[in-house]
């Protein structure tokens, strides 16, 4: 059995271990980002007394002659298109819905979907009218900031180290065994209950804890920096990844990686 | 209690996962979150302590008061137990939710201190029938993450720990009027001795098999559990059983031995960072709530 006891440690700012010349210019609420009227409006600004106000909190970025504000942490806003992974709450208690749905779909299910249309007070209708959408069998979910989720073509990926994962706009990233040999006919509803290999296991239980590592340290989630972040958290034990110096250390290199990889 | 919905299939893959010692996060069956553990983090307490065990976050604070004793026990002092969980914590909390759960969880406390050995009580009194120490400990929720009976008998074995009583003495004068003096030194103190203070195991059981250090998940996916308080020694001064489901004697005997065994390594791991923090002296760096 394995207890670790310690001492808690200051968080350094994430600033000084990235090395970071360029300061980022972080607003507040009510902050005045410029009082230059040559700018064209972006997300999380607005027009006022004749100077641009933020009205979120966040670093501002500035492209050319359009200046917005990315909010460090927000709420999910969904948009046309967008993949989420959702749990059901609460349903409609109707006649037909008893008959029909309860086969299918109960309360605590897990889906995965598509963003049909967005209303206008923040609420999305979504559709799982493709065969890849549709309830989520066994699997482990991971909720993190929905800003950390980079958009990409693509939102479903079977990572080579042999698991599949689901990267929500949303933030719910689920993570679940590759199925053996894709289903033509299941129309995604019938959950495979049978047990799930040892070996798998590992590699899930491992995937999840690279990306709460990646979550924690702020990093952008998407295929490749898991996949990276995978292969530095090798020679660590799985249930050593989540330790402070450990994480640090397999992000840091994470980090390093994707710099060569660009550069 | 705070409870995460999960779908079935969540629920059976955690089951299998616990039935082969490998869990979502990748520990065995009887492995603990990483802890961290530092006292003196409040300034207006006698002593206090703050555990944060994975995603549970727990403050104590000790309050050393002087009152009378109780009738039946005129030479002892006693402690007093509150847990005020906050709505912080998650919002079921709010209002009057969270006071069931606090009540549960003060009552569970009063219990496993309900012995002569867990803490001196002799060394609290002052006056026989007169005068005493009463330690108030308040137990505040902040964030629930999990198996909260543990972090939460941790952080009152560590407050306790760090608790300062000041020394008193009790002058009589001519007329018989006694007069209780303190001393004029603010660092002459007497130290609680935290050796016999049990912590509390919690053993859920999942399938066939048990865990220790459930996470949210995990306990949704329990029906049973037993919540064993076991000093440093590997004794066990009082068993408790919470949850719907049933447990067979032999279940509950298997259980009762991995505490012990947990229980004694807890008891070793806390006296090492308590010594330890306290060898780094007065002058540590405190990282308190904003680090």
């Amino acid at each position: 059995m394995a207890m670790e006891m310690r001492l808690p440690v200051a968080r350094k700012p994430l600033s000084e271990s990235l090395g970071r010349e360029t300061k980022k210019h972080l607003v507040v609420p009510g902050d005045t980002i410029t009082t230059d009227t040559g700018f064209m409006r972006g997300h999380g600004t607005y027009m006022g007394e004749e100077k641009l106000i933020a009205s979120v909190a966040g670093s501002v970025e500035r492209v050319n002659k359009l200046v917005c504000v990315k909010a460090l942490k927000t709420r999910y806003n969904g948009e046309v298109g967008d993949i989420v992974v959702g749990r059901i709450t609460e349903r409609r208690r109707s006649a037909e819905d008893e008959l029909a749905m309860r086969g299918f779909l109960q309360e605590g299910d897990l889906i995965s979907a598509e963003v049909q249309a967005v209303f206008s007070d923040g609420a999305v209708s979504l559709h799982t009218r493709s065969l890849k959408y549709g309830k989520l069998g066994q699997g482990v979910l991971v909720r993190v900031s929905p800003s950390l989720v980079k958009r990409q073509k693509t939102h479903f990926h079977d990572l080579p180290c042999g698991a599949s994962v689901i990267l929500g706009n949303n933030g719910f990233v689920w993570i679940y065994p590759t199925p053996e040999h894709k289903e033509e006919d299941a129309g995604g509803f019938i959950a495979n209950l049978e047990p799930v290999s040892l070996a798998d296991r590992e590699v899930i239980s491992r995937l999840r804890n690279c990306i709460v590592s990646l979550a924690t340290q702020r990093m952008m989630l998407y295929d490749t920096s898991i996949l990276y972040c995978y292969e530095a958290s090798l020679p660590h034990q799985i249930k050593d990844i989540l330790k402070p110096e450990i994480m640090e250390e397999i992000v840091m290199e994470t980090r390093q990686r994707l710099l060569e990889q660009e550069g | 209690m705070a409870f995460v919905a999960l779908s079935e299939a969540e629920k059976v893959y955690i089951v299998h996962g616990v039935q082969e010692d490998l869990r979502m996060d990748g520990r065995g069956c009887e492995d603990y979150r990483c802890v961290e553990v530092e006292t003196d983090v409040v300034s207006n307490t006698s002593g206090s302590a703050r555990v944060k065990l994975g995603h549970t976050d727990i403050l104590v604070g000790v309050k050393a008061e002087m009152g009378t004793p109780k009738l039946e026990k005129p030479n002892e002092g006693y402690l007093e137990f509150f847990v005020d969980c906050s709505a912080n914590a998650t919002p079921e909390f709010e209002g009057r939710g969270g006071d069931d759960l606090g009540t549960e969880i003060a009552n569970t406390l009063y219990r496993i201190f309900n012995n002569k050995s867990s803490v001196d009580l002799k060394s609290l009194c002052i006056s026989p029938r007169e005068h005493c120490w009463i330690l108030y400990v308040d137990v505040l929720l902040l964030e629930c993450g999990g198996n909260l009976f543990d972090a939460i008998s941790i952080a009152v074995k560590a407050a306790l720990f760090n608790t300062r009583i000041p020394r008193v003495r009790v002058l009589e004068d001519e007329e018989g009027l006694k007069d209780i003096e303190l001393s004029d030194d603010p660092y002459d103190c007497i130290q609680l001795s935290v050796e016999n203070v049990p912590c509390i195991v919690t053993l859920c059981k999942i399938g066939y098999r048990h865990v220790v250090d459930a996470t949210l998940q995990e306990e949704a996916c329990s029906l049973a559990s037993l919540l064993v308080s076991v000093t440093s020694k590997g004794v066990v001064t009082c068993m408790r059983k919470v949850g719907k489901g049933s447990l067979d004697p032999e279940s509950v005997f298997e259980m009762m031995e991995t505490s012990k065994r947990v229980g004694k390594v807890l008891h070793t791991s806390l006296q090492s960072v308590l010594r330890k923090e306290e060898s780094l002296g007065p002058k540590r760096q405190k990282v308190g709530f904003l680090g």
